[in-house]
């Protein structure tokens, strides 16, 4: 067995076993802190992939905005305790049988699907820092910005939604 | 630099990730209809575009194509966004309602 081979099983396993720890988990805050496993998995996997760049955005983004943000709000609301009630039996066997039958229908379609691969010519400056930046800054420039104006208006839209409502208080 | 290029591997093929993203993605629609917490429900939306993610670029990297790198990247842009919005729409409601429990936000039904 490869040592790549080793590499991508062992994460793809700790990987799997976080995700449905994350779903079954009584405590939000062990569900976060192991969807953060499950994100460092999913980096390792890109650095696997050679997508450095991705890698790097990946680490910042997830484990240093999303992760803290998620943690934030969950002490924010002091939900650290178990007081979640469970869904009533029946929608809890309609959830599994759902989501059983998606993961088969996926699988059949993955093995019914004749996926092609063009090989193009080996170039190992896929996913670095330099090509990727300039597509993204010449093929996809436009988007690019656009991206800037909705992280934007999402902070505005954030920050008018946390403020407390003053005229609500008055009447 | 390629020091842990998989082209050399046959054994790992665009299938396997393929099975991987699909797994996860499964896991992470069990976990929207399993959970009552909002909060929880948000981990499990992010883990699905995680795995959308992981597919993106495995496709990326096995057809020597940027495009599907750069898609990812504003996965991650739209992501953020998304969850910093709906995290502080849930902290208004818990403001108000004292609860996220999804079962008990029915004030549309009467």
């Amino acid at each position: 067995m490869d040592i790549k081979e080793i590499i991508f099983w062992s994460l793809s396993t700790i990987a799997f076993i976080t995700a449905i720890y994350t779903v079954i988990a009584k405590n939000p805050i062990f569900s976060a802190i192991s969807l953060l496993v499950c994100f460092a998995s999913i980096a390792g996997h890109y650095l696997l992939l050679n997508a450095q760049f991705l890698f790097i955005v990946h680490i910042i983004v997830y484990a240093g905005a999303i992760m803290v943000l998620f943690l934030t709000t969950l002490m924010l609301m002091n939900l650290n305790e178990e007081t979640e009630k469970h869904k009533p039996a029946i929608a809890q066997i309609a959830a599994l049988v759902i989501a059983v039958a998606l993961g088969i229908v996926l699988m059949l379609a993955v093995r019914k699907a004749n996926v092609i691969l063009t090989m193009g010519p080996m170039t190992d400056s896929i996913g670095d820092v330099k090509s990727l930046g300039t597509v993204l800054l010449s093929e996809y420039f436009y988007p690019f910005e656009f991206i800037s104006v909705l992280l934007l208006s999402a902070m505005v839209g954030v920050v008018l939604l946390m403020k407390k409502d003053k005229t609500a208080a008055l009447k | 630099m390629t020091l842990l290029n998989i082209f050399a591997d046959p054994h790992i093929s665009i299938n396997h990730y393929i099975a991987v993203s699909a797994m996860l993605f499964t896991i992470g629609v069990f976990g929207v209809l399993f959970r009552r917490n909002a909060i929880t429900i948000f981990m499990c939306i992010e883990l699905m575009l995680n795995s959308v993610n992981l597919l993106l670029v495995a496709f990326s990297t096995y057809h020597h194509d940027n495009s599907g790198q750069v898609f990812v990247f504003f996965i991650m842009a739209v992501a953020a966004a998304e969850v910093a919005v709906g995290l502080a729409i849930l902290v208004t409601i818990f403001r108000n309602l004292h609860t996220i429990d999804i079962d008990e936000l029915k004030n549309l039904k009467n």
